[in-house]
């Protein structure tokens, strides 16, 4: 009876000591980048939306951030608003509120860019979603996919997207890509070659808003 | 196909391959017939023995499980009648020990009114008597022989006298019996009284005698039980499957108010001790709080319940003198309150979080607040504070069955395992039995391929023995 007592007790430290402690592996980190370039800076109210959505979605301990897509991208400074919730739900609550305010701050005073660095914003996203240390990483690119690099921006190197979910938003097909449809799926496939290659572990493309938009953050097993 | 082929000789004549390959085949079966039945006989002798040997392991383990199984279950069942009779005789010793301390006093009144009632008696009873002086007088006027007017004249001044007095006595009489009514009404209450403390006592002995009737029950099932009797056995078995049945079944909605419990506290467990601590990968440490929460409400229960003596899972609890029961009992019963009011706090803060997280959810979907909060849309957050409070004192009774269950699945266990092995002893057996018949039967399959030669073989052998039998009697004729 106390030899069973005791393998009980062995058997629940045992539970507790491999499992306490680590809640940062059920927790996911979210990067939104959002395209402030030429005419998809008309597409921000969708993108409101996106960021509605993900704030409701998203539970205490996960971290969220949100940033544009400028010329160049690979700041903080293009960060609008980056938050990791509280444990406790009321507080969590709060910070949503509080995030909310600054989007809406942000989309009211609104510059288009001149270029479109999407390859700083996912570096720069990287960078910041292994900072959290969350359990499932997700890239989330509100853009055309049209990149457009200024002169003297370098971003033609082997980039590091380990264990990285990217999602491709709202990807618009550009007059040119109407008129030759090729140039569109070659541009998603570019893109998801470049991702695989950099190590993401998911390349997904949502363009039906409506109907699919919880794939954002459903992870594919 | 390619290796269908690869076992032909001849791959363009298949038909001549397959012909060649049977006769190879026949001929190795008919060679390795004798050896073939001799491995089949084995096998299947092998497995008869060892199916018989096995069942029969069964059966003796069944028979001793089950006389195990009616030990505990005799012991088991002593000890409760033991425990019944025990109480039943508490409980009529307490009403003899009340009773008696009134009895005196009781005997005492109705003695009391008994004598006032025979006071009344005596005195109805008395008539006052007739004047003795009449008598005489009238003894001597019937004495007087010559008769005239002075005798006629005394005779009717007496008899006016004796009209006069006998009105007068008649009055007496009359007032006399008045009086004697008036103490009969009088004793009217007196008599009500003996007959309502005549009543009280034969309640008290009605109850007495039920009692006793109890008593005598439980005493009828104790000495079978300890006679052993099958009759007993069996009842107590089947009482115990009815007993397993009724428990769980208020355990299963116990556990329905249990997860409702869950429900309420779950959320806001999570405001205390974090939404996003994993104790594994898919277990919330705020899911197991509020499961912690539950079982402790539980635990305080069943210990509050044992220590009023209403169950008896833990012999300790039931041995502590009373004293320290008495303090026990009050702990338990303080924890439940204070688990009972966390819990009912956790419901308003779940109620407070939901509202919340839908305001939010509004803000975020831009739709408009709802008009206005009317007392209406308190009466969930109410209702959520007060089965919080309540709920808890329910799960406490949880008890009650859980010590059933406890018992009795020990008893339905073991007759299942009995049955169990019994079932598997019965079909170990058969297929013993069918295995010592299916060696023939293999044999003859065996030999159905290989019928050509064996027909050859008897030919070969019909035709030496005609041989030899013609040899013989060749032999005889010469010699």
């Amino acid at each position: 009876m106390k030899n069973g007592l005791l393998i009980l007790m062995l058997l629940s430290s045992s539970l507790f000591a491999s499992g306490c402690g680590d809640s940062r592996i059920h927790s996911q980190g979210v990067y939104m980048l959002v395209d402030t370039s030429g005419t998809y800076s008309q597409e921000l109210v969708k993108a409101t939306k996106i960021i509605n959505y993900l704030l409701a979605t998203l539970n205490p301990g996960d971290s969220l951030a949100v940033a544009k897509v400028e010329t160049r991208s690979f700041t903080e400074k293009d960060i609008i608003a980056k938050v990791t919730f509280d444990n406790r739900p009321s507080q969590a609550t709060q910070q949503k509120r509080a995030f909310k305010a600054k989007i809406d701050e942000f989309s009211g005073q609104i510059k288009g860019s001149a270029y479109t660095d999407i390859t700083g914003g996912l570096i720069q996203g990287a960078e910041y979603l292994n900072e959290t240390k969350a359990g499932t990483k997700t890239i989330v690119v509100f853009s055309d996919m049209q990149e457009e690099l200024g002169t003297g921006t370098v971003r033609d190197f082997p980039i590091k997207l380990d264990g990285m979910r990217i999602v491709a938003l709202n990807v618009t097909k550009l007059n040119a890509d109407n008129a030759d449809p090729r140039i569109y799926l070659d541009r998603l496939a570019r893109w998801e070659e470049k991702v695989r290659k950099a190590g993401a572990t998911e390349w997904i493309v949502v363009n039906d808003l409506d109907n699919n938009i919880e794939s954002i953050l459903k992870t594919r097993k | 196909m390619g290796e269908w082929h690869s076992w032909l000789f001849w791959p363009d004549s298949v038909a001549l391959s397959i012909l060649a390959l049977s006769v190879l085949l026949i001929t190795f079966m008919y060679a390795a017939r004798e050896p073939m039945h001799g491995v089949i006989h084995s096998v299947c002798n092998l497995v008869t023995q060892s199916t018989r040997f096995v069942s029969r392991w069964l059966f003796l383990s069944a028979d001793s499980m089950r006389l195990r199984n009616q030990s505990v279950l005799m012991a088991h069942s002593h000890e409760s009648i033991a425990t019944l009779i025990d109480r039943e005789f508490e409980r009529v010793s307490n009403i003899i020990r009340k009773d008696m301390q009134e009895f005196p006093a009781l005997q005492r009144k109705l003695m009391e009114e008994v004598t006032r009632i025979e006071d009344d008696y005596r005195k109805c009873g008395e008539v006052p008597p007739p004047p003795p002086e009449w008598v005489n007088a009238l003894e001597s006027v019937s004495q007087i022989k010559a008769g005239g007017d002075i005798p006629r004249k005394l005779l009717e001044d007496i008899n006016k006298s004796i009209q006069k007095i006998h009105d007068k006595t008649v009055a007496e009489f009359r007032r006399s019996y008045e009086e004697r009514h008036k103490i009969l009404k009088g004793a009217q209450p007196s008599w009500r009284s003996v007959e309502k403390l005549m009543g009280e006592m034969d309640k008290k002995l009605v109850t007495l005698n039920s009692n006793a009737k109890q008593i005598d029950g439980h005493m009828a099932k104790f000495s079978s039980i300890r006679a052993k009797d099958s009759k007993a056995e069996h009842a107590l078995t089947t009482s115990a499957f009815v007993q397993l049945a009724i428990s769980l079944l208020v355990m299963m909605i116990a556990m329905g108010g249990a997860f409702i419990n869950y429900k309420l506290i779950a959320l806001p467990m999570s405001e205390m001790v974090g939404a996003s601590d994993y104790i594994t990968n898919d277990l919330k440490t705020s899911d197991v709080a509020a499961l912690v929460i539950i079982l402790m409400e539980a635990s305080m229960g069943l210990f509050l319940l044992e220590s009023l003596r209403i169950t008896q899972l833990f012999p300790k609890i039931a041995s502590m003198d009373d004293r320290m029961r008495r303090r026990l009992m009050f702990a338990s019963l303080i924890f439940l309150v204070i688990l009972a009011a966390i819990e009912s706090s956790l419901a308003l803060m779940r109620d407070i979080l939901i509202s919340d997280k839908a305001s939010l959810m509004r803000d975020l979907a831009s739709v408009a607040p709802p008009v206005s909060e009317s007392w209406i849309s308190n009466i969930p957050m109410a209702g959520q504070m007060i089965m919080g409070f309540v709920l808890p004192f329910a799960l406490a009774f949880v008890a009650i069955p859980l010590e059933s269950v406890v018992h009795s699945l020990r008893t339905v266990i073991g007759v299942l395992l009995v049955q169990t092995m019994r079932g598997l002893g019965f079909g170990l057996r058969f297929i013993g039995v069918v295995f010592r018949r299916f060696a023939r039967v293999f044999e003859l399959v065996y030999d159905i391929p290989i019928v050509i030669p064996l027909m050859i073989e008897r030919w070969v052998m019909t035709l030496r023995d005609t041989q030899s039998v013609r040899v013989h009697a060749k032999q005889r004729v010469t010699s």
